[in-house]
């Protein structure tokens, strides 16, 4: 190339990484995988889910898993006109906050739609898990959220 | 020398007496990050008359993760010159983090002067997935939400509370605009009308485009001095007259997205309400976030908010909170404020705030 | 499927394009060319070798670019025995430190066409380039360094820059 020229390259880094989720995690996404929704109590007695091992209004420890769900109630919601490459979907598609019933935080996650029109706060939502034979333990186990009222 | 104001925080008076910052611009790609640095460096030594040799500290703020080497913030001192070895530390947040540390170590009274720098570059990759790996591994980060979706959560959240609309959103944006047209250093400056302004797509609903900040490339330097040092290199230091930070969970679904107690705790910490704010420069890098923001200052309807067009004019990663004080303090040199609120944020949806009142005697 | 789920995979991949910047530009357009740059510090004078821009100890941009000469002494060394993913050279190899006649800054090499109980520091050392054809903007135009042929250089001649 000639003299003058900015050189740039190609730079890709990769993480090959595995983690241990421990016992508070590693409830949920066992629920998870068994198609099931759990929770973990706080100190002032709220259910905290996604389950962390600490309250996060105190940051005391939790104890206590709680089923929850899987029904729930949006909290928040954002609609995706263009969903980017590594979004869980490739059309678009709204991030759902999602409270299930009995909890007292809320779960993010996304739900298909054919438009912004067809979400709103406080709408019934339930999530739709992949096949059972496919769930390994992870957030993607569920593979979105539908209307209550959906059809399976 | 006027003697020093009455400090909120702190005991000793530490005053930014210097800021540069580079030109905000959407790709550097000619420059790599020494390269970028050492202008900066020179002029915030240079524009007062001292060089390396006069500051004890030196703190930088940067995440390696936006250029893809580790440790990339150790070469980066390469822009100072580290020889003599020197005093030095980083950290992995915004440059306002790294004034901060500065500050708390010039309180101890050992040294007189500091320099802080911060760098962030977002071309290099692709800002929207790098950004997604901050967030909790388990939960969030699988899903690789990207911060405009996260901030859109909120906004909507603030817009279903009743105390906001997508036509305050565009008020703020083009307010913001507007006033980065008398910023020589705003990367994003026009004169467009709210109405115009919510005739554009949305990136993420509720968030149209002009609520998102630029991708910006860029870094900034910042040099503290304490005592009678600040007045030997500025004629009207901007002291720190308090300062405080604060954060919330990561977990944006445990939090009120619609408020920012982390703002308010540390805005009180800092004494903001103890006496008239004359202007606040307020890292809010999507538009809705001013509002929540305005609301934890409880500042009110006569502070001149963000009168550099703030994060919407230009949002160079790791900088643009530390921009904010130096903004802030340019304003106090030059007598247009004698008191001045600056914030800088980081991670999601305003988790973690930075409150700095700085003011001129 | 009654196992507690204990581990998670978290791979993740990001793309970048990594920027050279003005002055290791200059260095790579070197490369292509088939010969070492360095940059002077117009402060202290000296010459960095594959520099980033500036002087680390002045924090300088080291505009004057100075061409250097395809010999240099090895400072030290090291002779690796040890295999490790993505090696493309057999074992053992010896692996030094360079330092370029009328450079201030060494950087790493191969050493080759010297048996391994041979290397020592000191030793006098010339690149050894890739055919014209295959010279591009990168390190790998080095095929390696081997003995000049030259005798060793005097210990005070380098021991600055161990």
């Amino acid at each position: 190339m000639a003299e003058g020229t900015n050189y740039s390259a190609d730079h890709v880094l990769e993480y090959p990484y595995v983690r241990s989720v421990g016992p508070v995690v590693g409830a949920f996404l066992t629920g998870l995988r068994d198609g099931k929704i759990v929770g973990i109590r706080g100190t002032g007695g709220k259910v905290v889910v996604p389950p962390t091992e600490y309250d996060p209004d105190t940051g005391e420890e939790t104890s206590g898993m709680v089923d929850v769900g899987p029904e729930g109630t949006v909290t928040s919601w954002s609609w995706v006109p263009h969903p980017r490459p590594k979004h869980p979907l490739t059309t678009p598609f709204a991030w759902v906050l999602v409270r299930f019933d009995g909890a007292d935080t809320s779960f993010l996650h996304v739900m298909p739609a054919s438009g912004p029109d067809e979400v709103h706060t406080g709408m019934r939502v339930r999530p739709e898990f992949a096949p059972e034979a496919d769930r390994v333990g992870h957030v993607n186990d569920i593979r979105h959220f539908v209307p209550v009222d959906a059809a399976s | 020398m006027s003697g020093f104001p009455e400090l909120t925080s702190g005991h000793r008076p530490v005053g930014v007496v210097s800021f540069a910052q580079y030109d905000n611009v959407r790709r550097e790609d000619a420059h790599n990050e020494v390269e970028m640095l050492m202008p900066v460096v020179a002029e915030v030594f240079g524009s007062i008359g001292i060089t390396k040799d006069d500051v004890g500290f030196i703190c930088s703020g940067s995440t390696d993760y936006l250029v893809g080497g580790p440790f990339s913030f150790v070469t980066a001192l390469d822009a100072v010159g580290v020889w003599p070895p020197r005093a030095e530390s980083h950290v992995e947040m915004d440059g306002a983090w790294a004034l901060y540390e500065a500050w708390v170590l010039l309180q101890e009274g050992e040294i007189d002067a500091a320099l802080v720098y911060c760098f962030g570059r977002s071309s290099p990759g692709d800002l929207s997935e790098i950004m997604a790996l901050q967030l909790d591994p388990y939960y969030m980060a699988p899903l690789w939400p990207d911060p405009t979706s996260l901030a859109a959560l909120q906004a909507q959240a603030l817009i279903d509370s009743g105390r906001a609309s997508e036509s305050d959103f565009a008020a703020i944006a083009s307010r913001a605009r507007r006033s980065a047209l008398a910023n020589p250093k705003a990367q994003l400056a026009y004169d467009r009308s709210p109405e115009e302004l919510l005739g554009e797509d949305y990136e993420v609903a509720p968030l149209r485009r002009h609520a998102l900040p630029p991708l910006t490339d860029g870094c900034a330097a910042v040099v503290l001095a304490a005592g009678d040092r600040a007045y030997e290199l500025c004629e009207r230091p901007a002291f720190i007259t308090g300062i405080d930070h604060r954060i919330e969970t990561h977990a944006i679904g445990a939090r009120d997205l619609t408020r920012s107690p982390s703002t308010q705790l540390a805005g009180e910490k800092a004494g903001v309400a103890t006496k008239k704010v004359d202007q606040a420069e307020l890292h809010a890098p999507y538009a809705h976030q001013e509002m929540i923001l305005v609301d934890a200052l409880n500042l009110s309807d006569d502070v001149a908010l963000s009168p550099s067009g703030g994060a919407l004019a230009a949002n160079p990663m790791m900088s643009a909170g530390l921009i904010r004080i130096g903004e802030s303090a340019r304003a106090i040199w030059s007598g247009q404020a004698d008191r001045a609120v600056a914030h800088a944020t980081s991670g999601p949806c305003l988790q973690q705030n930075l409150v700095c009142v700085l003011e001129g005697v | 499927m009654t196992e507690p789920v204990t581990m998670m995979a978290a791979t993740t991949r990001l793309d970048y394009v990594f920027t050279a910047g003005v002055a290791q530009s200059k260095n790579l357009h070197g490369l292509e060319e088939g010969k070492f740059i360095g940059q002077r510090c117009p402060k202290c004078k000296k010459v960095y070798t594959l520099s980033r821009g500036s002087c680390p100890v002045d924090g300088l941009p080291t505009d004057e670019i100075v061409e250097l000469p395809n010999t240099g002494t090895v400072t030290t060394y090291c002779v690796v025995n040890v295999p490790f993913a993505g090696q493309s050279i057999e074992i053992p190899y010896i692996c030094a430190q360079i330092l370029l006649d009328g450079a201030n800054l060494s950087f790493m090499g191969l050493i080759q066409e010297i048996p391994i109980d041979q290397i020592r520091m000191g030793l006098r050392v010339e690149a050894v380039w890739v055919e014209p054809d295959e010279l591009g903007p990168t390190m790998a135009s080095v095929k390696y360094f081997r003995p000049s042929g030259e005798p060793d250089a005097e210990f005070d001649s380098y021991k600055e820059y161990l």
